[in-house]
């Protein structure tokens, strides 16, 4: 299950919407071992594309030297689908590489109501898992 | 000469859970070699038909070898590997 405060879902949720078209991307660091989302890194999406996403390669450096020096993980990992449900495409599950990770997906598809979900992916299999939403 | 290897979670089964490994080699390749000879499996998930994974980034110190050869890319002694999985998708 992922359990995460409200702010943090606005936060993605606003990304999300401001990049609209374009898949948005990003992380939720926290400290390692603690599966608590904590700290919003919203990242560019290098592919600037409606069908795909990619951290640029150094700015993916910088994050994991930065979270290593903090002792943190990337608790959540969020992109978001622009014309499509909520839901890890073959390509999302292939690519995953964060087997701890939470990945988030949230779709734009309709300009009022935004969808919110959240998956584990293991060696491309995707399982769904519960969202609590935290005051 | 040694190099340090920066071991992202993922591959991390192949060196019982250390984060970093020291290494040998003059490039790329060599290093991955040296780090596969002691913990077998991982140069497969690095290396697809003698080229870097599409989706494998790998940097020394603070460059990605994309651009610099690829696994020819040059290594020297005390530099930082650092390999670290793209995170994208569709």
């Amino acid at each position: 299950m992922l359990r995460i405060r409200r702010e943090l879902v606005d936060e993605i949720v606003a990304h999300a919407r401001r990049d609209h078209p374009d898949e948005a991307c990003g992380v939720i660091a926290g400290p390692e071992g603690s599966d608590s989302a904590e700290r919003f890194i919203p990242m560019l999406n290098a592919a600037r594309s409606p069908t795909f996403y990619e951290f640029d390669s150094g700015d993916l450096l910088k994050l994991y030297r930065e979270m290593a020096a903090n002792d943190e993980v990337p608790v959540v990992i969020y992109h978001s689908h622009t014309a499509t449900e909520a839901y890890p495409s073959r390509t999302d599950a292939n690519i995953a590489a964060e087997p701890d990770a939470h990945y988030v997906l949230v779709s734009t598809r309709d300009p009022e109501v935004h969808e919110f979900r959240s998956y584990r992916i293991v060696d491309a299999e995707i399982t769904e898992e519960p969202v609590e939403i935290v005051d | 000469m040694a190099v340090t290897v920066s071991i992202p979670t993922i591959l991390r089964t192949h060196t019982g859970g250390e984060k970093s490994v020291e290494a040998k080699g003059a490039t790329v390749l060599e290093v991955i070699d040296d780090v596969e000879s002691r913990h077998a499996g991982i140069k497969g998930r690095l290396v697809k038909e003698e080229k870097l994974h599409r989706f494998i980034n790998v940097y020394v110190n603070d460059e990605d070898v994309r651009f610099a050869g690829g696994l020819e890319a040059e290594v020297k002694d005390g530099d930082t590997l650092t390999i670290l999985p793209a995170v994208a998708g569709g």
